[in-house]
């Protein structure tokens, strides 16, 4: 089956066409007066002290690591999800049952895929790096 | 005409994602700005917004104060447009459109009514696979990988908002936006591992696929088959839109958040990307559990219930769909709007435990059961 992904792009593109609309009602209708106070950060009113450039918990940079290693666990795991049926299964097939022999090879590849990541879980709970403190 | 558009997939497309965006969402945000206002003043006992009134003459339209949203539609691109000396100009111009183009993309994927019969409207639909030869889904996109498009591109949302808190050249901002960045960065791996157990059941990524798997029966529908899989998601998805209980990111009283800096219609496309957020989270809650646009015992024919028939003409069919699809949908987003008033703040700890050590390990549980279990009864059935 060939899919069509000309659909695809339309909205893509309708989507960022929309989103620059409402920028452009912003620039081109907003007032624009400027002034020294008005431009600068708003700190609570007061003159802002140092920069905003300033160094920040190690903690936030964890998380991101972490969410890369899951998230990728994850798009593993998307395949398999939507061929878990077929991958079970060792003969013909009718829609979503199966006609053939029922195998476990999916099931327990999964487990040994899933069972690692467990183990990794466990390691940075463990080490506290998962949780503020 | 309309083999014209048979033909040409890209302007039905564009004609569906015009309606669909144009006549759906964007009413239906702006329309829950308003309820969102009326509905926390009737939870803590004030009126709310009532002043609003449009004057035709003698004529005083008040509508329950509805026209506030109009009113604030156009003091918004009316304000001054406001870039601080110091932030990044390309950066701060490009936040706003990363936080809301990609949700609006997204709506691509949603289907919104069975597939329509070109040419039998009015007839009665015995035997759909032989009457309908040309068809015009009631979906945009409809492509194999639909949620991995979704996931993909719903990721995009974060830099919009860890890039405005970065470019305006503010402490509260940044601050704003590392808490927004770690806190939807935590929850979309729970979001994505939560649906899983739904695509196993449904065997497949497609979210057309899965509104026509789970069938005008209710008890197949994925929030009966999926039970913890619909809570785990819903709670994630809720994080993800960064509203109460989970608006740390955002937090009013103490740092603002990461949009301190920006004010007018660059400050709107935040607040409406907001809320067409949770319209988009109903969307897909209402396609993975509540049966999409599936009506109880609608079936293409007909209402059929315990050898009770009532046959209806194709365009009834597809009507009353759109309607309840759209039902679901409202009444969804009114949930939204109660846990949002009814839930205090979460403190950054407890919303960090919540999803890594309880969301996260009951998703990999969700999945593991649900495949032993769609491995036993994938034998003969």
């Amino acid at each position: 089956m060939t899919v069509d992904y000309a659909p695809t792009l339309v909205a893509l593109l309708f989507g960022l066409g929309f989103s620059c609309l409402f920028m452009a009602l912003a620039v081109l209708f907003g007032p624009k007066r400027g002034g020294e106070t008005k431009l600068s950060p708003f700190e609570c009113g007061s003159d802002p002290i140092g920069s905003p450039r300033v160094r920040f918990s190690v903690k936030f940079y964890q998380v991101a690591i972490l969410f890369l290693i899951f998230d990728i666990e994850a798009a593993f795991l998307y395949p398999w999800a939507s061929q878990f049926r077929r991958l079970s299964c060792i003969g013909p097939m009718a829609g979503l049952s199966c006609l053939g022999t029922v195998t476990l090879f999916g099931f327990v590849e999964m487990l040994v895929f899933l069972g690692t990541l467990g183990v990794a879980l466990a390691y940075v709970w463990r080490k506290r790096a998962i949780g503020w403190g | 005409m309309l083999e014209f558009l048979i033909e040409h997939t890209w302007l039905q497309a564009l004609i569906k994602m015009a309606l669909l965006i144009l006549a759906f969402v964007m009413p239906l945000a702006s329309l829950s700005t308003w309820a969102e206002r009326r509905q926390s003043a009737m939870m803590q006992d004030r009126l709310g917004p009532n002043r609003a009134e449009l004057r035709l003459g003698s004529i005083e339209l008040r509508l329950w104060g509805i026209l506030h949203f109009v009113a604030d539609a156009l003091k918004m691109v009316f304000k001054e447009d406001v870039v601080p000396a110091r932030a990044n100009r390309f950066l701060f111009g490009l936040a706003p459109i990363l936080a809301i183009a990609p949700v609006i993309i997204t709506f691509a994927i949603i289907p919104f009514g069975s597939d329509l019969c070109v040419g039998h409207a009015f007839e009665v639909l015995r035997d759909p696979a032989s009457m309908c030869t040309s068809t015009i889904p009631l979906q945009v996109a409809r492509i194999d990988q639909g949620f991995l498009f979704y996931f993909a591109l719903a990721s995009l949302a974060v830099y919009g908002t860890t890039l405005a808190g970065w470019a305006s050249y503010n402490k509260w901002s940044l601050l704003g936006g590392l808490r927004a960045s770690s806190q939807m960065m935590s929850y979309e791996v729970t979001m994505g591992l939560s649906l899983m157990g739904a695509f196993l059941i449904y065997g497949t990524l497609e979210p057309h696929a899965m509104v026509l798997a789970q069938g005008p029966t209710p008890s197949s529908w994925g929030i009966v088959t999926q039970p913890l899989a619909f809570f785990i998601f819903l709670t994630a998805a809720i994080a993800e839109t960064k509203r109460a209980p989970f608006d740390l990111p955002e937090g009013e009283p103490e740092i603002i958040g990461y949009f301190v800096e920006y004010s007018g219609m660059r400050f709107g496309i935040f607040f409406l990307a907001e809320f067409v957020e949770t319209i988009f989270l109903a969307a897909v809650v209402t396609t993975v559990f509540l049966g999409g646009w599936q009506v109880p015992w609608l079936y293409p024919d007909g209402f059929h219930l315990m050898g009770w028939t009532l046959e209806l003409p194709h365009l009834a069919v597809v009507l009353i769909q759109l309607v309840v699809w759209s039902l679901k949908i409202i009444v969804l987003c009114w949930l939204q709007l109660l846990i949002r008033w009814t839930l205090p703040r979460f403190r950054p700890d407890q919303l960090m435990r919540l999803g890594w050590k309880q969301l996260l390990p009951a998703s990999l549980i969700n999945i593991v059961v649900t495949a032993g279990v769609v491995l036993a009864r994938s034998g003969g059935r």
